[in-house]
């Protein structure tokens, strides 16, 4: 589009959060009806550039930034979001922004109800319209449909599964009459990759409806198949802005660590024989990811998969066996019962779990590192702790947990400024990794890992992928895998299991044709491979 | 110029100008005619004397049940601690001792059942704490009446029974701790016994905060999903809180009795608990957060300008103004707070 002002440039942008620099003169631009993918490692500075661009209150806070965001050729700055709104922005956080005691359809028309007026209005005003919720309920089947996704308009979103949580946001923004530029920070990052697939079509449909969308995201197969343009973030600098056309997944990695990254492929470890994790009949009442009635058994030093499609019930599994939500049934670990509904008793049989939910199950957003790392195992194990006063009392080991966190913060690569750093202020990948930190320093001899690589960067995928392979083969941890994403799992597992409806599908290896996991996902198993281990 | 922002954001408005003020007093009140001397044994006496109900709202605050306007509570414990030791006919040094172990298992026993009660009502916490301090106060305005006390330095002196609206500690304990190992400069007394014991306590608390239940404690009101899943129970933690606080509470009204000289019972300890969170929130604790550093530098600020503002600037005035200053202080203090923070859970 050469002689067309953009949509929207930036020029210049610079930021730094008091001292450290996060962005340094970034300068790009989007035309209309173009889809930007914007890539980059974990704290490369993306989410920090779209909430500049959005106007977010933090930035104003941390001591505001440098250069220019203009739209449509004017120079603008966004007070707030709402200004950004107006402006015509929609933005999906990387976090989720909905009420979860609202339903899709509320959230979806939140603060642009349909209003019905009444006699009242007559007479006071509009203020005392009422909602019209026949029309607004129409409204959000209307984005919903625009997606293609299937969403209940009046299921609240606390007991939506994350799946769907994302496409109500995504819905709430493109309900929006207005709406130029949509930017999607890591959309995807929690939707299997059929619903992804389902969402980059809907992008490019917005796309030719003359909708500009900025797209970032870590899985780079999906930057290159839907993005016209991509630029490559490294650092907090602008590194590539190139056309999609002829750039390769493999390029956009090179460009974004800044060196060639070569796919490390470890043999997997051999499993013994003996079941270790024995599942019999369990059910799980997790809202959104109901389990009804699930059998399977895990060999000691096994990678178990779980996949399957979001709210089919694979996250309540790790969720109900730890004790997170009501559930029942019988469930053996290395030939001993494990209580149910207690998360105490659970943490105590040498078992561990990464939940799929880090900002709200996952993280002490206010703590420091250290003792989001070390908490865990000194509330379940006892450790990290100081005897005092001739072993009267107990009190914290400050000391060993900057310890831990330290030879985590190497091992995992976690970027911060130091241990002492609270977790609200790591980029999401980087929380990420605290999260597998915590699992691992209580040395658990069966791990259960709910979308273990949400949300990070391919460097770190790698790593993260590796650290379990690792300690699966050199500690022999048993590990219990779940996950949206199916190549993942079939690059890391002995056996899959895809759970649909609540129940095991079938279990597969993971050499299987990806057609016969597309048909247990479906829901149509094919009977005879359905018992095939 | 960075370094002075950065300390001003970090230290807080209301801090510094509730210092600067205080300064201000302290550097006018000779000019005025009015002593040091006197003014800073003030100061420190009314310091220890109302640290520890400071104090005892920590434990709440860190475990994620907002700022605990049901301090009267734990004060009615302290109240029939001393009361209950009084009428026993204790005196001295094991009349206060006596008065404190008779505290300590009533304020575990309000304390639990307050616990419970906030557990039920999570998210408004401190409305709830409100109504709770009302109506214990009131039920044991009539309770005073009623109870068979039979002292007579203690029942009214007419009708022969009922609690008196206050009781004098002359006979009893009065000044126990304030004149212990006492140091004199002067015109300026330091209270050494009452700071050792504030010590005490504060040193008890900084211990307990840093003990694995301590800990929990804090990841509890940090996010309790977190706290859950790590085997931590959310309700236990938070009924610990509540009855740390309320035992602390009551032995908090012991000490302030000792250095005041008398025993109020009826509607007093229902304005107790505002004084206390003001100074915790002047002392740079929000609804969620709260340090041992919050509690002294907040009580030592916010008693420092209770005692020097009557004497300052009414002796510029001549005019009562101090109760006006000191209610708009308080009050501006705890609204200021609530608008900045208001959520307590998460
Ligand atoms: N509020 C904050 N205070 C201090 N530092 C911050 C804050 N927010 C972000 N940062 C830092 O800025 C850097 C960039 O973070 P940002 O969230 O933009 O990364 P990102 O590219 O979105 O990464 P990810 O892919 O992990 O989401 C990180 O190093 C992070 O620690
Ligand atoms: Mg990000």
């Amino acid at each position: 589009m050469p002689n067309e002002t953009p949509l929207l440039s930036l020029e210049g942008i610079s930021k730094d959060f008091y001292g450290n620099v996060v962005l340094e003169d970034v300068t790009f631009s989007v035309g209309r009806g173009q889809i930007v993918g914007l890539v980059g490692e974990n704290g490369a500075g993306k989410t920090t550039l779209m909430r500049i661009l959005f106007g977010m209150p933090v930035i104003a806070e941390t001591g505001g930034f440098k250069g220019t965001v203009s739209l449509d050729g004017k120079p603008v700055a966004f007070k707030s979001p709402f200004d950004a709104l107006d402006a015509g922005i929609g933005m999906v956080h990387q976090e989720f922004s909905l009420i979860p005691g609202f339903t899709t359809t509320e959230n979806i028309t939140l603060n642009r109800e349909t209003m019905k007026s009444n006699l009242a209005c007559d007479i006071f005003g509009s203020r005392m319209s009422v909602l019209d919720r026949a029309a607004m309920r129409k409204r959000a089947s209307v984005a919903i449909e625009r997606l293609g996704v299937k969403l209940d308009p009046d299921m609240l979103v606390s007991e939506m599964p994350v799946g769907h949580k994302q496409f109500t946001e995504i819905a709430r923004e493109i309900d929006r009459a207005n709406v130029k530029l949509l930017v999607l920070d890591e959309p995807t990052a929690v939707l299997t990759e059929s619903e992804a697939e389902v969402l980059l079509a809907s992008l490019r449909t917005l796309a030719s409806q003359g909708i500009s969308i900025i797209f970032i995201s870590h899985r780079l197969h999906e930057i290159v198949k839907v993005a016209d343009r991509i630029v490559v973030l490294r650092d907090g600098k602008a590194v590539k802005d190139v056309p999609t056309a002829g750039t390769t997944v493999h390029d956009i990695a090179k460009w974004m660590v800044g060196r060639d990254v070569q796919a490390s492929v470890t043999e997997l470890s051999t499993c013994k024989e003996n079941t270790f994790l024995s599942v019999e009949h369990l059910w799980v009442d997790m809202p959104g990811e109901t389990v009804r009635d699930v059998s399977f058994e895990v060999r000691e030093g096994e990678i178990f998969g779980i996949g399957g499609l979001a709210g089919q019930g694979k996250l309540g599994i790790a969720n109900g066996i730890m004790g997170l939500f009501p559930g029942g049934g019988k469930v053996t670990v290395d030939g001993k019962d494990i209580p149910l509904n207690d998360p105490h008793g659970v943490l105590n049989s040498h078992m561990a779990s990464v939940s799929e939910d880090r900002r709200g199950v996952g993280l002490l957003l206010d703590e420091t590192l250290e003792w989001n790392i070390a908490f865990t195992a000194m509330q379940a194990k006892g450790e990290y702790l100081t005897p005092v006063l001739g072993g009267l009392f107990k009190l914290r080991d400050e000391k060993a947990m900057k310890k831990l966190a330290e030879q985590y913060v190497k091992q995992l690569e976690i970027k911060c400024t130091g241990t002492k750093q609270r977790a609200m202020e790591l980029s999401g990948g980087n929380q990420q990794k605290i999260c597998l930190a915590k699992a691992f320093a209580l040395n658990p001899r069966l791990l259960f890992v709910s979308e273990p690589t949400r949300g990070i960067d391919v460097g770190a995928k790698a790593i993260v992928l590796e650290t379990l392979r690792t300690y699966n083969r050199e500690f022999g941890m048993t590990i219990v895998m779940i996950s949206s994403e199916l190549e993942e799992l079939r690059s890391i597992c002995h056996r899959i299991a895809i759970v649909d409806e609540g129940k095991i599908a079938g279990i597969l290896a993971p050499t299987a044709d990806i057609a016969e996991f597309g048909l247990l996902m479906s829901g149509e198993p094919d009977d005879k491979n359905g018992d095939a281990a | 110029m960075n370094r002075i922002k950065a300390f001003i954001t970090d230290f807080g408005w209301p801090r510094i100008i509730i210092a600067l003020f205080l300064l201000g007093l302290f550097i006018s009140a000779p000019i005025v005619g009015v002593k040091l001397g006197p003014s800073f044994t003030d100061v420190f006496n009314r310091f220890g004397q109302n640290a520890i109900m400071v104090l005892a709202l920590v434990p709440m605050v860190q475990a994620g049940c907002g700022l605990n306007f049901g301090l009267p509570l734990g004060i009615l414990a302290g109240l029939l601690g001393s009361t209950l030791a009084m009428q026993l006919g204790f005196v001295g040094a094991p009349g206060f001792i006596v008065a404190i172990l008779i505290t300590i298992p009533f304020g575990l026993l309000f304390g639990l059942g307050y616990g419970k009660l906030l557990n039920k009502v999570k998210g408004e916490e401190m409305t709830i704490a409100m109504y709770v301090g009302f109506s214990a106060v009131m039920l044991f305005s009539i309770l005073w009446l009623v109870l068979p006390y039979t002292k007579a330095d203690l029942v009214m002196g007419y009708a022969g029974e009922g609690l008196r609206r206050s009781i004098s500690l002359e006979k009893y304990w009065a000044k126990l701790l304030n004149d212990f190992l006492a140091v004199r400069i002067g015109d300026f007394v330091f209270p050494t016994g009452l700071m050792l014991f504030v010590g005490l306590c504060v040193l008890f608390i900084f211990v307990f905060m840093r003990t694995r239940t301590g800990t929990a404690l804090t990841a509890v009101g940090s996010n309790p999903d977190y706290a859950r899943a790590s085997g931590v129970s959310v309700e236990r933690m938070r009924t610990v809180s509540t009855v740390v606080s309320t035992v602390l509470g009551g032995v908090g009204i012991l000490v302030y009795q000792q250095s005041f000289g008398f025993v109020q019972v009826y509607d007093a300890p229902l304005y107790m608990a505002f004084p206390a969170v003001s100074a915790l929130l002047i002392g740079g604790a929000s609804v969620t957060k709260a340090s041992m550093v919050n509690v002294v530098i907040g009580t030592f600020l916010f008693q420092g300008m209770l005692t020097m503002t009557p004497s300052v600037i009414n002796s510029v005035l001549k005019t009562d103004m101090s109760e006006v200053i000191r209610i708009i202080v308080s009050n501006g203090m705890i609204i200021y707070a609530l608008t900045r923070k208001t959520k307590v859970t998460k």
